[in-house]
């Protein structure tokens, strides 16, 4: 999504209302359950929420000038990677194993097999297609990615073939790049 | 409630990526030395830990080849960063005023390409910032040019300096062109009658 990503593609910037900004953090809870715990530090009463609208529809949405989390269309919102990085034990992950960092890194999709091979991990509950995920890596702390299922977990374990994961955001794309 | 306070975490100084991953960057060997520097302990984990991770699910074999071919390719980016870097400092942005009548211009940006601006996204943010037309044209010898209708040439300026900036940029020329087609008693004569408007 981010992957060409510049200065060149932001449109506008504004200050959202409190009621709206209220009505987005309790949209991020709902779709997070875990992240409870951390809103008020992610997003505090206090704070003003600056939405930047982009090309393709994108929306940033940035407290303290960090971009906190983002959204295409009307679709879910999705946590930036620095937000994953801050609460990590909030969202679902998935980890790939060490030969599929090189290719997340250069922005490539994620396939089933760096899935499910004996350095990757997948949740073991079910998660329907859609979802959005956080990627992590064999022998690695961090995130390094957040992608968006494109099948279900368990299809994925079942028919390891083809693209599991749509890669939304990575460390070194656009978004990631970009400072406000 | 129990609130969840955020994680600190280091990221590079170099490639701003978390420092565990600096090893799949371009800038590896500058990464390095940089936290070795400012997070010695982070340094020890990273670069002592990893081998021992790595080894736990390929052969030895395997991991050196691929280590080989990492570092070559690492090597090739570096060099050719270094190049893209000495290509960027000899070249330099021009701006053309170029006069039209006697008190309409067009401003011409070219060279905008060897420092990876996107001229059409460019000249979209000049229309809509200068409230005027902006086009991209491809010049004879296949280079793209940007065409402003009127005289914005400062403000043009100002605006590709600072996404230059951006990049890291300081020192690249953006040369200013005033471009008059008309012959010199014209040109004196319009010149003349501008001092007279401005005074
Ligand atoms: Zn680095």
């Amino acid at each position: 999504m981010f992957k060409k990503f510049t200065k060149e593609d932001i449109h506008s910037r504004s200050n959202i209302k409190s009621s709206v900004q209220r009505g987005l953090k309790s949209n991020l809870v709902q779709l997070y359950p875990q992240l409870e715990p951390a809103i008020d530090n992610l997003i505090p009463k206090k704070s003003q929420v600056v939405s930047i609208k982009c090309e393709e529809k994108i929306q940033l949405y940035c407290v303290d000038n960090e971009i906190v989390m983002f959204q295409q269309y009307n679709d879910e919102l999705v946590p930036s990677l620095t937000t994953v990085h801050k609460y990590p034990d909030c969202f679902p992950r998935v980890q790939v194993d060490r030969g599929a960092i090189k290719f997340i890194l250069s922005g490539a999709n994620i396939m089933c097999p760096g899935l499910t091979s004996p350095g990757a991990k997948l949740p073991e509950e079910n998660m329907e297609k859609d979802a959005i995920v956080t990627v992590y890596a064999e022998g690695k702390e961090n995130a390094l990615a957040i992608g968006k299922l494109l099948m279900s977990i368990d299809d994925i374990k079942t028919k390891n073939k083809g693209i599991g994961i749509e890669l939304v955001h990575y460390l070194g794309d656009g978004l990631w790049n970009h400072q406000e | 409630m129990t609130e969840l306070a955020p994680k600190s975490i280091v990221y590079c100084g170099i490639c701003s990526w978390p420092p565990e991953y600096c090893e799949f960057g371009v800038s590896r060997a500058r990464c390095q030395s940089w936290l070795d520097t400012n997070h010695h302990d982070l340094y020890e984990k990273i670069y002592t830990e990893d081998i021992t991770n790595q080894t736990s699910t390929l052969s030895l074999e395997k991991q050196e080849k691929l280590n080989n071919d990492l570092a070559k390719a690492q090597h090739k980016q570096e060099l050719k960063q270094e190049r893209e870097l000495q290509k960027m400092l000899n070249s330099k942005i021009v701006i053309k005023r170029i006069e039209r009548n006697k008190r309409k211009h067009i401003i011409s940006i070219s060279g905008l390409e060897v420092f990876n601006l996107d001229s059409k996204k460019l000249a979209k943010t000049f229309a809509s910032k200068f409230a005027t037309g902006a086009s991209v044209t491809k010049n004879a010898d296949k280079t793209e040019e940007i065409l402003i209708q009127g005289d914005v040439s400062d403000e043009a300026k100002e605006y590709i300096e600072k996404l230059l900036q951006d990049q890291g940029l300081n020192d690249i020329k953006v040369e200013q062109i005033d471009d008059k087609k008309k012959k010199k008693k014209d040109a004196a004569a319009a010149a003349a009658a501008t001092t007279a408007g401005s005074t």
